[in-house]
């Protein structure tokens, strides 16, 4: 007769499975030791830096209150309001106003700099003199290299209204001096020039290496057939540029919700008149968290930045994936 | 005879006035590019009485190197705010390039039985954030970075981004059967990373390195949040600084209880833009012997494992 094993026994055997791959993993993690010290220091970075503050998302939904006793009282003792912080942000225009400018000014940045970044690329690639090029190339990529501090001085030596050129010039033609910093009117326009000024030169480089990277019998073999340089031009390389370009402007597409803060921060310098037309996303989440003290808000918009930025960057990787694997992000 | 000529024009360059037009047009952004610097340095050799007649001018009325003879007399802010720069730009390009080449080093060996698990661990980040309120209460209430040199130097340390060129060029650069040898010849793994490895992607490691001394040195954004002592403002944020505070100044200069004498104290405009000429020169100076470095971390990201 067989002994039915008793529970006290059946028990123990499970144990003797969760023990045997307990020793395992653990053997696992010896034998990976050394790599996994590695991954250690950037590891913890990414958990006090990144992942905590995911968590820290909750305070979306609570109303901050500052506790002394640390982090975890203070988000622990802040009252649970649901979705009243996301109710305030939505009532006020300003959901609007910024959500309007973040994704406009990015449309047109992605748009405009992308015809002008290749225009430039092919530019450079078709100069006879290529030693001009590398010049005007080392020229376009200065702007690159300086912070948005140094940027909205050098537009602060145009725009100044006592001292600017712009005014200067606009004396020679009889027009009284503009108050730029406190009119709205052309702030659009400027913003998207100073923008494409600090980013084509740089985006062009990109494309010119895609331009390079072009085989050059094609060339070779329209030349034969008695093609012209913009039939080269329009037959060949913009068309095996487009997979480049449709890419570049899709993981822009996948940032639409991020705004450039230095831009909208430093080059209007901080004029209050200007909001309506310089406020976006990011921007207003750091003046609600430094300036006016609304964390609740200011939370809530970041999560809203957040949700919205993941969704769109999964859609337009997905995007990006059917049209060439090579080049997805994931 | 012009049908003749007509086929024997060379295709293979653009025609005279074509070239000419691209001359014209890149030749003209190029200078647009480089234009609001020199005017900087222009105005800042500008006589300051010159300067209060003409306004900002490209040819300058009066020279003058006054602008840096008081930045240099009176300058202990300038100075303290490039000490506080450079310091935090090598401190911080070593402790990145650290982290970034160990971290990407292990993810991209075959044989490390955790790499996808971190490996998306830190791609996770890049597809969604925390955003700014979270993070600015962990690093001044959990991690008590506040007003330290390191709210400058940690939040700026790692990125998936430079992880993830980082990893394709190891994988790339340093093959498999180099690790292995050097295993079978006894090298521990740090030795193997340390001896074979590292001296393989110093190229790799340049890129990365320029990327983050370049966002180290042009950093403003850390010392707005979380900085407050003026021992410890880094250059970009202390020209930030001198800007505000002069707004602040014009703008309630009819207020009395506002002191007049603030203001005289305050550098002037072709101090100011001295200043400027002097935190931005050294990349200037720079960068164009490192842009290759540049484009090449541009087209290592664009490859994939």
């Amino acid at each position: 007769m067989a002994a039915t094993p008793s529970p006290a026994l059946f028990i123990r055997a499970e144990w003797r499975d969760h023990v045997k791959s307990l020793i395992s993993v653990l053997r696992d993690m010896n034998k990976n030791k050394a790599l996994l010290m590695m991954v250690l220091p950037a590891a913890v970075w990414f958990v006090c830096f990144s992942y905590l503050p995911m968590a820290g998302m909750i305070i979306a939904f609570k109303e901050y209150r500052y506790s002394r006793e640390g982090f975890l009282a203070s988000i622990m003792n802040s009252k649970w309001v649901g979705f009243d912080n996301f109710k305030f942000l939505f009532s006020t225009s300003d959901a609007y106003v910024i959500t309007r400018n973040t994704i406009l000014y990015n449309a047109a940045f992605i748009v405009l700099g992308l015809v002008l970044a290749v225009a430039l690329a092919v530019m450079l690639s078709e100069l006879v003199n290529k030693r001009l090029a590398k010049w005007f190339q080392t020229g376009m990529f200065l702007p690159h290299f300086l912070s948005w501090v140094i940027v909205g001085y050098f537009v602060f030596s145009f725009l100044s209204v006592d001292r600017g050129i712009v005014n200067q010039a606009l004396g020679l033609f009889g027009i009284d001096p503009m108050h730029w910093y406190n009119d709205k009117t052309y702030w659009p326009v400027i913003l998207v020039f100073v923008f494409l000024w600090k980013s084509i030169g740089y985006n062009s480089v990109i494309y010119l290496a895609g331009i390079m990277g072009i085989d050059r019998s094609l060339y070779e073999a329209a030349m034969i057939d008695g093609a012209s340089k913009r039939q080269q031009i329009f037959r060949i390389t913009i068309p095996m540029l487009t997979p480049l370009m449709v890419i570049m402007t899709l993981l822009a597409v996948g940032k639409i919700f991020y705004a450039d803060f230095g831009l909208f921060y430093q080059i209007p310098r901080d004029s209050g008149t200007l909001y309506s037309v310089t406020n976006v996303i990011d921007t207003y989440v750091y003046r609600g968290l430094k300036v006016t003290g609304e964390i609740g808000m200011s939370a809530a918009a970041g999560l809203y930045q957040s949700v919205v930025g993941f969704v769109l960057v999964v859609v337009s990787n997905t995007i990006v994936r059917r049209i060439d694997k090579d080049n997805a992000l994931f | 005879m012009i049908g003749v000529r007509k086929k024997r024009r060379d295709f293979s360059q653009l025609s005279p006035l074509g070239n000419a037009l691209a001359v014209l047009l890149a030749g003209g952004f190029a200078f647009l590019c480089v234009f609001p610097f020199l005017f900087v340095i222009l105005i800042s050799f500008t006589d300051e009485a010159a300067l209060a007649r003409n306004g900002y001018s490209i040819f300058p009325e009066k020279w003058s190197l006054e602008a840096y003879r008081y930045i240099f007399l009176t300058g202990d802010q300038l100075l303290r705010s490039y000490g506080v720069t450079i310091l935090v730009t090598v401190l911080g390009t070593l402790i990145s390039l650290v982290m970034i080449s160990l971290f990407s080093y292990a993810v991209s060996r075959r044989s490390f039985k955790y790499r996808n698990f971190f490996a998306f661990f830190a791609f996770f980040t890049m597809l969604f954030n925390g955003g700014l309120v979270p993070t600015y209460i962990v690093v001044t209430q959990l991690l008590g970075m506040n007003d330290s040199l390191w709210a400058l130097i940690m939040p700026m340390a790692v990125n998936a981004f430079y992880i993830m060129i980082m990893r394709t060029f190891f994988i790339l650069s340093v093959p498999e059967s180099i690790i292995e040898a050097g295993k079978i010849d006894g090298a521990s793994e740090f030795g193997v990373f340390i001896r074979l490895v590292l001296p393989l992607s110093l190229p790799g490691l340049a890129t990365i390195g320029l990327f983050s001394t370049l966002a180290y040195w042009n950093d403003w954004f850390n010392a707005l949040l979380y900085i407050d002592s003026p021992n410890l403002v880094p250059l970009q944020s202390m020209l930030m600084r001198i800007e505000t505070s002069m707004q602040f100044l014009l703008q309630n200069s009819n207020n009395p209880s506002v002191n007049s004498g603030l203001l005289q104290s305050l550098p002037q405009d072709t101090s100011r833009m001295a200043m400027v000429v002097l935190a931005t020169g050294p990349i200037v100076l720079a960068y164009p012997f490192f842009q290759r470095y540049f484009v090449q971390g541009l087209t290592v990201g664009a490859v994939k494992e």
